[in-house]
Parts: C-alpha cells; sequence; structure tokens
C-alpha cells in the first residue's frame, strides 16, 4: 500500500498484457492483476490459438491478402448487422499494423495448422498456440517493469462521477488493500465460468453447461463497471457456445473436447429424435449454433451418432467414441431407449437420396420425406460398429460487456465518456460482435483495444 | 494398451496431443503425431527418440500440470526414451545394464583405468613408468603399439557390433514397411537437422530448462561436446592412417594435425560436458527423468573424463607423469568405448535414426 501506478490493468489475458506493454512503452508505470493463479494466468487467451488481421498482401505464413473490407463484410455477415461500424472499421484498420506490432512483443507467427487450412489466408496462428503467446507477453511486460500480481481478487472498484479512483484488493496472504492509479483498464473478460449469473437467463439448465475456459472468468469487474454507471452494451443472453463432449471437465477443458463429426452423421436428443438439420452448411460456417441447439434439448444432452465408415474423417477426438455392434447395444451404453434409436435411424436410413458424397461442398447427399431434413452430406447409418459421442453445450464467452468508443474509453449510462477508464477485450467485444463469431475474432479485439486503450490511459495519466 | 506403464502414458499424451495440434510448429514430434491416429509402441518409442527435450511444449502446453489433464510430454518422452534404449539393447542379457547405467558406467570406467594403471606398472619396470619418454614411439615404450591397436580395435568393433544390431532392431519397430530402407536424401536431411540439432530450438523461441524463460544454452555445449569428439575421433583416424601408411608414430608435435584436431576436440570434450552438467543440475525437476540421472551424468563424465586425461596427457607428455596419465586416458578411452551401446551415447544413434524415419515420412506425404 502506498504506491500509486499510472495505470492499473485488471486482468491479465491478451488484452490485458496488450494494454500494460502498450501504458508501459507509452511511459507510464503499470500493475497487472491478474485474478487467477500464474498457471491458470490469461483467461480465454490460454485456449486460442489464432487471430483475424487484415492485411493487403500475402505474407510468410498467410496465403493471400485480406482486405479491410472483406474483413468488414465478413463481421457484418456473421453479426447480422449488429456491430458498431465506426468502430469496427476502426478495429479493422487498427488490426493490420496489430500483425507487426503483436511480433515485437516477443509473439511469434505460424501457418495455420494441419486441419485448418480454411484459416490459411485470414488468420495469423500463434507458434505453439495461446498460452506461448501468452508467456511471450509476459515476458516482455515483466521485461519492460511492468509490474505483475497474481491470484489479485478484486473485491471492489471506487469510481466517482465516472472517474476512477482506486481498486480494493484481496491478496491471498497479506489480506486487504487498496491500489490507487490515474487510469483504468479493465480487461477482465466475460462471465461465462459464473453459473449464478448465467442461471439468469438460461435457468436450471446452466447446471448442465460445461464451461470451456478456466473458473475464473467470473464477470466481477464486468458487474462492479455496470453497477457504477457504466453504460452496457451487448445481449446478455447471448454467449458463444459449442457442443463439446459431454465426458470434458467442468471447467478448462479447451478446444480439445470440441467435435467436428456432426456433419459426418445424425444428432438425436436423449428421447433419440433428431432436432436440426445436421448438414444445413459447411462445418466452420455451423458449429456456433449446436451449443445453443443443444443447451434447448431436454437435459441439455445430445448424441452425435455415425457409423465406422467416416471415423478418420474427422480430426482425432481426445475421448474415444461409444461404440456397439448393433443400434440396440449402442443405444444402451447411451441410455437411449433402443426401439426409439432404432426407429429413427431406420426412418433416416430410408430418406437418404443417392448422391455424390464431398465433404468439402455443398453436396447433393439428402433426406427426403422427413423432419428436420438433412440437406447436405446424409448417407445411411448401416456399417458396425456404430458409433456416438455424447455431447453438452460448452460455453466460451459471454456478449454482455461496457461500452467503449475509438480510444477504448468507457461510455457512462447517462452517455458522458469517463474521465479515465479504458476496457479491451472480451469485456468490451459485444461493441463489435453483437451476435456471431468468425475464428480469430477475439483476439483482434483484444490485441487492437488493448494496444489503444493502454496508449489512451498512458497518455491521460502524463497529462 | 501396450507393453509398460510409461508407453500407455505416451498413448494418452499423443491422443490429448493430436486433438489439439498447438505444438506441431515446435518441432518434429507433433508433425509426426500427426501422421497418425494409433499409435503402436514402435510409434510411441519413434516418437520419444524424434524428442529432443527443449521443454518448449510443456512451456507451451494450457493442459500441463496442475491442469487435471497432466500433459507433460517432454518428461514422458524422456522416461519413454531412456526405457527404449534398453528395450532394443543387444544382446539383450546386457539390457539390465541401462537399469542403474550411472553405477555400472562408474565401476567399468574404475575398473579399466585401474587395470590399465596396474598392468602398466605390473608389465613395465618402475624406472620405465616413471620414466621420461619423448620423440617418436615415447608412448609405446609403456605399451606396444600393436597391442593397443588389436585391443582397442576390439572393443571398438564389439561397441560398432552391439549398436548396429540394437539400432536394426529398432529401426524395424518403427519403419513402415517393415525394414524399410533409408533413401540418401532423407539421410542427408536427418544429417542436417542432427547436425544443427534443429529441433533443440523450441520451434524458433529457444529452449528451457530451469524455468519459463528461453534463457537455455543446451545447444551450445552439445555442439562443443559432440563437435569435439569428432575432432577427437577424427585425430586418432589420422594419427592411426600416420602410423601405418607413413610411419610416423606419436607422439607428434604441437603443430601436426593429429595433436591440433586433439586439442580442439579436447577443450570442446572439458568445456561441453562441464556446460551439459550444469544445466542438467539445474533443470526444472518438472522436466526431468530423474532415474536417468545416473546414466545422463555417467555419459557426461565419461567424456569430460576422456577430454580431461587427454588434455592433460598432452600438457604433461614429457615429464614423469607421461606413464601414469597414458594409463588414465587409455582407461577412460576403453570404458567409454566399450559403455557405447550401453549407455547414453546411444541417444544420439536412436535419435538419427528417427531424424531419418521423419525425413521419409515427409518425403512421402509431400510426394503423395
Amino acid at each position: 500500500m502506498g504506491s500509486k501506478y499510472d495505470v492499473l490493468v485488471i486482468g491479465g489475458g491478451n488484452a490485458a498484457l496488450c494494454a500494460a506493454i502498450s501504458a508501459r512503452r507509452g511511459g507510464a508505470s503499470v500493475l497487472v492483476l491478474e485474478g487467477a493463479p500464474k498457471f491458470y494466468r490469461g483467461g480465454n487467451t490460454r485456449h486460442t490459438r489464432n487471430m483475424r488481421c487484415a492485411h493487403d498482401a500475402a505474407t510468410e505464413i498467410l496465403t493471400g491478402p485480406y482486405t479491410e473490407e472483406e474483413f468488414w463484410e465478413d463481421l457484418l455477415r456473421v453479426t447480422g448487422g449488429q456491430t458498431d461500424e465506426v468502430l469496427a472499421r476502426h478495429m479493422i484498420r487498427e488490426s493490420k499494423d496489430i500483425l507487426n506490432w503483436i511480433v515485437q512483443q516477443g509473439v511469434r507467427w505460424q501457418p495455420s495448422l494441419g486441419g485448418t487450412l480454411s484459416l490459411g489466408r485470414t488468420n495469423s496462428f500463434f507458434l505453439g498456440g495461446g498460452r506461448a503467446m501468452l508467456n511471450a507477453l509476459y515476458l516482455t511486460a515483466e521485461r519492460l517493469g511492468v509490474d505483475v500480481e497474481y491470484d489479485a481478487e478484486v473485491t471492489d472498484l471506487v469510481i466517482e462521477d465516472g472517474m476512477f479512483l482506486a481498486a480494493r484488493l484481496k491478496r491471498p496472504i497479506n489480506g486487504e488493500t487498496e491500489i490507487r492509479a490515474t487510469s483504468l483498464v479493465a480487461a477482465a473478460g466475460g462471465f461465462e465460468a459464473n453459473i449464478e449469473w448465467l442461471k439468469q437467463y438460461w435457468g436450471e439448465a446452466a447446471d448442465n453447461f460445461l464451461i470451456r475456459g478456466t473458473p475464473y472468468n467470473r464477470g466481477s469487474i464486468l458487474k462492479m463497471l455496470l453497477d457504477k454507471g457504466v453504460q452496457e452494451v451487448g445481449d446478455p443472453t447471448q454467449c458463444h457456445a459449442v457442443a463439446i463432449d459431454a465426458r470434458a471437465p467442468k471447467f478448462d477443458g479447451g478446444i480439445i473436447t470440441r467435435h467436428d463429426s456432426v456433419v459426418f452423421g445424425i444428432v438425436v436428443n436423449r428421447h433419440s429424435q433428431r432436432f436440426y438439420d445436421e448438414g444445413e452448411d459447411i462445418w466452420p460456417k455451423r458449429y456456433a449454433i449446436w451449443g445453443r441447439l443443444v443447451a434447448a434439448q431436454p437435459d441439455q444432452i445430445a448424441y452425435i451418432i455415425f457409423d465406422s465408415t467416416v471415423v478418420t474423417s474427422f480430426m482425432p477426438t481426445l475421448f474415444p467414441p461409444i461404440a456397439g455392434q448393433t443400434i440396440a447395444e449402442l443405444a444402451g451404453k447411451l441410455g437411449l431407449d433402443p426401439a426409439a434409436l432404432e426407429k429413427t435411424i431406420a426412418e433416416f436410413n430410408a430418406a437418404v437420396r443417392p448422391g455424390t458424397f464431398d465433404h468439402t461442398i455443398l453436396d447433393d447427399c439428402l433426406t427426403e420425406g422427413i423432419a428436420p431434413p438433412k440437406t447436405h452430406w446424409a448417407r445411411r447409418i448401416e456399417t458396425p460398429p456404430y458409433l456416438a459421442y455424447p455431447v453438452r453445450p460448452g460455453i466460451t464467452f459471454t456478449y454482455l460487456g461496457t461500452r467503449v468508443n475509438k480510444e477504448a474509453r468507457m461510455q457512462m449510462a447517462d452517455g458522458k465518456p469517463s474521465a479515465n477508464m479504458f476496457a479491451a477485450g472480451e469485456i468490451m467485444a459485444g461493441n463489435v460482435l453483437g451476435k456471431g463469431y468468425a475464428a480469430g475474432m477475439g483476439m483482434t479485439i483484444g490485441s487492437v483495444f488493448g494496444r489503444i486503450a493502454g496508449r489512451e490511459a498512458a497518455k491521460h495519466a502524463r497529462n | 494398451m501396450h507393453g509398460t506403464r510409461i508407453l500407455d502414458e505416451a498413448d494418452r499424451l499423443m491422443t490429448v496431443c493430436n486433438s489439439c495440434r498447438y505444438c506441431e510448429g515446435l518441432c518434429a514430434v507433433f508433425p509426426a503425431m500427426e501422421m497418425r491416429r494409433a499409435f503402436s509402441d514402435g510409434d510411441l518409442n519413434y516418437l520419444a527418440n524424434l524428442c529432443h527435450s527443449c521443454g518448449a511444449c510443456y512451456v507451451d502446453c494450457q493442459f500441463s500440470p496442475p491442469h487435471e489433464f497432466n500433459v507433460n510430454v517432454p518428461k514422458t518422452l524422456a522416461v519413454a526414451r531412456a526405457e527404449s534404449y534398453a528395450a532394443y539393447a543387444w544382446p539383450q542379457a546386457l539390457s539390465g545394464a541401462f537399469a542403474r547405467n550411472g553405477l555400472v558406467i562408474s565401476i567399468i570406467a574404475a575398473l579399466s583405468m585401474a587395470v590399465f594403471i596396474f598392468a602398466f606398472a605390473a608389465l613395465n619396470d618402475r624406472s620405465v613408468l616413471f620414466g621420461v619418454h619423448t620423440g617418436p614411439g615415447a608412448f609405446y615404450k609403456l605399451m606396444p603399439h600393436n597391442a593397443m591397436a588389436a585391443l582397442f580395435s576390439a572393443a571398438f568393433l564389439f561397441a560398432i557390433l552391439a549398436l548396429v544390431m540394437s539400432v536394426r532392431a529398432f529401426w524395424r519397430d518403427i519403419g513402415t514397411p517393415i525394414g524399410g530402407r533409408a533413401d540418401g536424401g532423407s539421410i542427408f536431411q536427418a544429417i542436417r537437422d542432427a547436425g544443427e540439432l534443429r529441433y533443440l530450438h523450441g520451434g524458433g523461441v529457444g529452449c528451457y530448462n530451469e524455468d519459463d524463460k528461453p534463457t537455455d544454452r543446451r545447444k551450445l555445449f552439445h555442439h562443443l561436446t559432440f563437435y569435439g569428439f569428432l575432432l577427437c575421433f577424427a585425430a586418432t583416424s589420422v594419427a592411426t592412417l600416420y602410423h601405418y601408411l607413413l610411419g610416423r608414430e606419436a607422439p607428434y608435435p604441437w603443430w601436426d594435425p593429429p595433436v591440433v584436431l586433439g586439442t580442439l576436440g579436447g577443450i570442446g570434450l572439458v568445456v561441453g560436458p562441464i556446460g551439459l552438467f550444469a544445466a542438467k543440475s539445474r533443470r526444472a525437476p518438472e522436466l526431468l527423468d530423474e532415474n536417468r540421472y545416473g546414466m545422463d551424468v555417467g555419459f557426461i563424465a565419461m567424456l569430460f573424463l576422456t577430454g580431461f586425461t587427454g588434455m592433460l596427457l598432452l600438457l604433461l607428455r614429457e615429464t614423469a607423469a607421461m606413464g601414469p596419465l597414458l594409463a588414465l586416458h587409455l582407461g577412460a578411452v576403453f570404458a567409454l568405448f566399450i559403455t557405447m551401446p550401453y549407455g547414453k551415447f546411444v541417444h544420439g544413434i536412436y535419435r538419427f535414426a528417427a531424424l531419418v524415419r521423419y525425413a521419409q515420412e515427409r518425403r512421402s506425404e509431400a510426394g503423395s
């Protein structure tokens, strides 16, 4: 206690570290408070692997140009227009320089990973993944003289008339203390790991959600800011949710619990009923709707069912498929009614029309006469062993956030900009992403607005 | 299920890693893993020997301990690698030498040095052993050249035979199709990869040893050790050619190639092992196969002893200490030779074979 920092950064992921480095490079003294222990530092950044940045020409690791305009069109499409155009275009413009800036902070790129060729032109991958990226940012921040505290739980923020004064901090050993700073950068993520908060919108179903990131993404800073008069942005009921293996741990299963096999089979609920067109569109465009689809099913569970002919068509999985020599045996292992599952599969098989299978395009393999239909890649499930993956909703992140302007400066509920509070990363992603998602955008938002927030926070502190 | 617990664990990890793949840019292990969906014992031993223990995948992994997935690839592969040395050892009756390798190596080293000293003392007059000998043939006053050549050739040939038989078993186990021959291009690629320690580099960031900072210098010390060893080997080979082709007998003057090569190599063999030992002592316990500490240090010590006694012999060869030092040096070299197939030396052979296999796989993938 006693020392006062120019810039206090709350959070420890990509956005927080970009803010800390940028503020420090801007001449400010900086303290980073990360609520998680050192191993779990970085929130969802731990589990990321790439970033989407605009670029006018191919690079060593990117296969071709991805213009600002094309990025904007992609964003417009995935959000269905629910975005702040001024802010989004500003972010896209700034993303071009981030490709170089982030390398100057020690992060290394590599070409797109095996099995992700569709992202090779648009997304830059971190060598060694998100944790490697974080490690590089932390090493750079520490080398520059940024102070970092782990297990640093912020219990309250002292804010008067939109002006940040201090943060109350509970340290694991030295107890309560107060940290004063001239500027605040809030980069502490969303509330996806806060089941009680999720229940406000999802009811008891949220008990059956699995959280893909660490248990530390509780949204406590977001809640404090909204309670103290910061304007909110984004739909609180929206979250990025995918179908992940039901055998995954409650928290932090990361990317490896995902399943890419939906398009190769059918998906049934616990009553052995299909409930959505598994072949609606190519998987990279549809994987992010399946979390919500499964969340709407009884007990929030579903089963991807396929046969032995397709097991090598998708990435190897962490958990092996559950197998049965007959449909009835498989149903028994899954706890489903054998007769009901046999009937569903028999009806599906009977509805499959002949076609030429090609999973890389919207092919002509479809069903007729069943509801819902499977409009592409429909093939009979008839070659034992029959296989299944149980899946549950896996929550990646939430969309509710704090409203900011182009300077990453928080806007108060009365419409005035805050004097000294800035936000970056998931906590303000809702400004740009009203709904939907395209791979790598979360990291773009984090790095671009982190860098801006740090710069502006330092500028404010020095004036 | 595999033959051993460590292979079961390696299989579990490769299943985790194969569904993640974030580390594929770090080294050869992960791209090789991605070419497979299931892993035989041979596959896992191949991956284990392909791993250079740079530690980057541990520091970069979101699932390393304390995460419940408990992914520790460097340590698991280090244990599997060491167990593979015993599994492929020839003759199998001697594979037990790997179990308590530090003890075995030190006993053999002590015995052979003692035997040389004892034999020198028993077979030579005291005045010869502690006499000052100079000029061509000085060494052979203590031990006839033909005896020396015969003894060391026998030890060396046995080592070569045992190594060839061991690596043949390894190659058959990791290769598909069975018994596949290595092509010249793949061998050349493997020589380059091994020669520059391409995969001891963390994918470009650097390697990890004692903490989460990529400040590791093992690559440098390994280069000093390895190229030091090669220079010493070259010195001995040139000297042998001198002896038989030109009739020139050792010791040679300081400017003569055998001495120049031996001196440079000896410096590498002294400095390199010291650096490697220091790194080994500081290595983070979570990356270290502590049960093989004896094997690792035993080999480092043998290389150091060889270099150190050789350098002493060079410096003091015109004094009365020459006799005892020659005995020590010959004892150290003899012990190094006969323990080669049953100690850490084999890591280079297996890793090279794994690199050849990897180069083959890359070529056939690019060609398909």
